[in-house]
């Protein structure tokens, strides 16, 4: 599905400051695989999320799309494949706009952004059907501005809006960091259905073990802009929760 | 009486502008002073063609092109060459003022009797009823279809530029393209408040944009906190709340007129309206 070959990234080429995020990294994730990211701050989680969705170019390399090149598509062209839940949940939805505009604009994702109305009943039925899935009453709530939910609200919707329209590739940056302990386990819950319903292939970055421990299929640790580690299948379920916290010591 | 509905007429020509100002600066949070320059350019271009005979109605398509051409180089200057908003609306700006004086070929063009698009409906007996209906039908026609490009798919995808750019890249959505199309938009609208003033005041001057800007932007403010006052949350009553905004704004500067202070003074009171309007919110949040 995704192939990433030999993968550089350097910051500020050429200057003191010059930082060497991703150093060579090549990598295959194949369709419906499950990929947990780990590493310590500054390991390039971020970056490598940000190569494969388009909002950075690498320096050396090429990023693969079955088999098409596509190191060279800025980020709104490899929308047609590729759904994006930001660490920030104010990132990943518009403050400004009502919860429903907000999803005719994830509805519309892959398709150009015509000059017609798309708000209507039949759309607002559709979108009011998936967010009833949540139980948070919001379904009801409709033009509400998004800016007037919570963190966790607004992270629950950004992940249903991510599977509104064709996706093949679901990004996870960290959705949890910035959530109370019990809307992130309930975030995560939703995101494993979501992944498992839609039946897509996911990154996940985390610094939280234990989330790192029961979700996926597959678990790669980044240091130094590295592949340290990269187990699956029953190689991810064999590991125990110590033994990835001696990874890190 | 007389006096303010003249006051309304100019509001009313000025509302254009005060919408370009709004997608700009509230849309998508980019501060554009383009305007003095667009604004003058679509009065120039009304007057040379005026003068030419053209019909007032031909004229509307030119003044939009004019317009969305300052905007179009605007937008140009700051996502491609990544240069501040604000400069890059100054440096077109300044531009313009020598582009709109070679084509109007001196700095001031009075119309008196060329025909223009208040003198179309001929109906009442007293001329500032018979400016008033084209005058309101043509801002109600750019009102309608503002709304409506704004509630539609590609309108969706335009407000959320200016609120999360992240978020509406990973949507698909060229943001660098959609804040072209924004600043054109805007600069279009500017224009066509050129377009009227001109035709309003039988008149062109190279200087009348000078400090427009602020007019447009203390229309907006008042227009915000009117929102948050009546509860508006639609986006064709924001829109037109900012129409309503500048009819408010040329009705105070009317009043200050009519008390007796010296029309010299008329930009400082302007700007010194603006002033307040921006700090008395401020104040009643912390007393």
């Amino acid at each position: 599905m995704i192939e990433l070959q030999q993968v550089t990234k350097v910051f500020n080429p050429g200057k003191a400051n010059k930082v060497l995020s991703l150093a060579g990294i090549s990598l295959e994730i194949k369709k419906q695989q499950f990929v947990v990211v780990v590493g310590a701050n500054g390991s390039g989680k971020t970056t490598l999320l940000n190569i494969i969705s388009g909002a950075e170019f690498a320096t050396e390399g090429k990023i693969l799309l079955d088999g098409k090149d596509i190191s060279r598509l800025p980020e709104h062209r490899r929308s047609r494949w590729i759904a994006r839940v930001f660490q920030d949940p104010l990132k990943g939805t518009s403050a400004e706009l009502s919860i429903l505009e907000n999803f005719r604009l994830a509805a519309i994702r892959t398709t150009s952004k015509k000059l017609l109305i798309g708000l209507n009943e039949v759309f607002k039925k559709r979108v009011q059907e998936r967010i009833s899935v949540l139980g948070m009453g919001l379904e009801n709530k409709l033009e509400l501005p998004m800016g007037s939910l919570s963190g966790g609200q607004r992270q629950a919707l950004t992940l249903l809006m991510s599977v509104m329209d064709e996706t093949q590739i679901l990004l996870l940056d960290e959705p949890c960091a910035a959530l109370d302990p019990r809307s992130a386990a309930l975030i995560l819950q939703i995101a494993g259905n979501i992944i498992e319903q839609y039946k897509l292939t996911a990154l996940l970055i985390t610094h939280n073990l234990k989330e790192a421990h029961s979700y996926g299929n597959r678990i790669i640790q980044l240091g130094e802009g590295k592949i340290m580690r990269d187990l699956k299948g029953e190689e991810k379920t064999a590991l125990t929760l110590e033994g990835m916290y001696s990874w890190f010591n | 009486m007389e006096f303010y509905l003249t006051a309304l007429m100019l509001g009313l020509c000025l509302s254009p502008m005060a919408l370009g100002i709004f997608i700009t600066m509230k849309v998508f949070r980019i501060p554009d002073i383009t305007t003095d320059g667009s604004f003058t350019s679509g009065a120039v271009i009304t007057a040379i063609l005026l003068t030419h005979h053209w019909s007032p109605v031909s004229i509307i398509p030119l003044a939009i092109l004019a317009g969305s051409i300052a905007g179009t180089l605007t937008g140009l200057i700051h996502t491609y060459l990544k240069i501040d908003a604000l400069l890059s609306g100054i440096l077109v700006m300044t531009g313009l003022y020598s582009i709109n004086l070679s084509l109007l070929g001196r700095s001031n063009v009075p119309l008196p009797d060329a025909s223009n698009i208040f003198s179309l409906f001929p109906v009442f007996s007293t001329p500032v009823f018979n400016q008033l209906i084209p005058g309101l039908l043509f801002i109600l026609l750019i009102l309608i279809i503002l709304g409506y490009v704004l509630r539609t798919d590609f309108g969706i995808a335009m407000r959320a530029t200016g609120s999360s750019e992240s978020m509406t890249r990973a949507l698909g959505v060229n943001t660098i393209k959609m804040k072209i199309t924004g600043l054109a938009i805007a600069n279009s609208l500017t224009a066509l408040s050129g377009y009227l003033v001109c035709q309003y005041q039988s008149f062109t001057d190279i200087n009348m944009g000078i400090g427009i800007v602020i007019t447009g932007l203390g229309s907006v403010l008042i227009g915000e906190a009117l929102l948050k006052w009546w509860n508006i949350r639609s986006i064709g009553g924001q829109l037109a709340t900012v129409i309503f905004g500048s009819l408010l704004f040329q009705g105070v500067l009317a009043f200050t007129l009519s008390i007796g202070v010296d029309p010299n003074l008329l930009k400082l009171v302007t700007a010194s309206f603006v002033l307040l309007i921006v700090v008395i919110p401020r104040l009643k949040r912390n007393p």
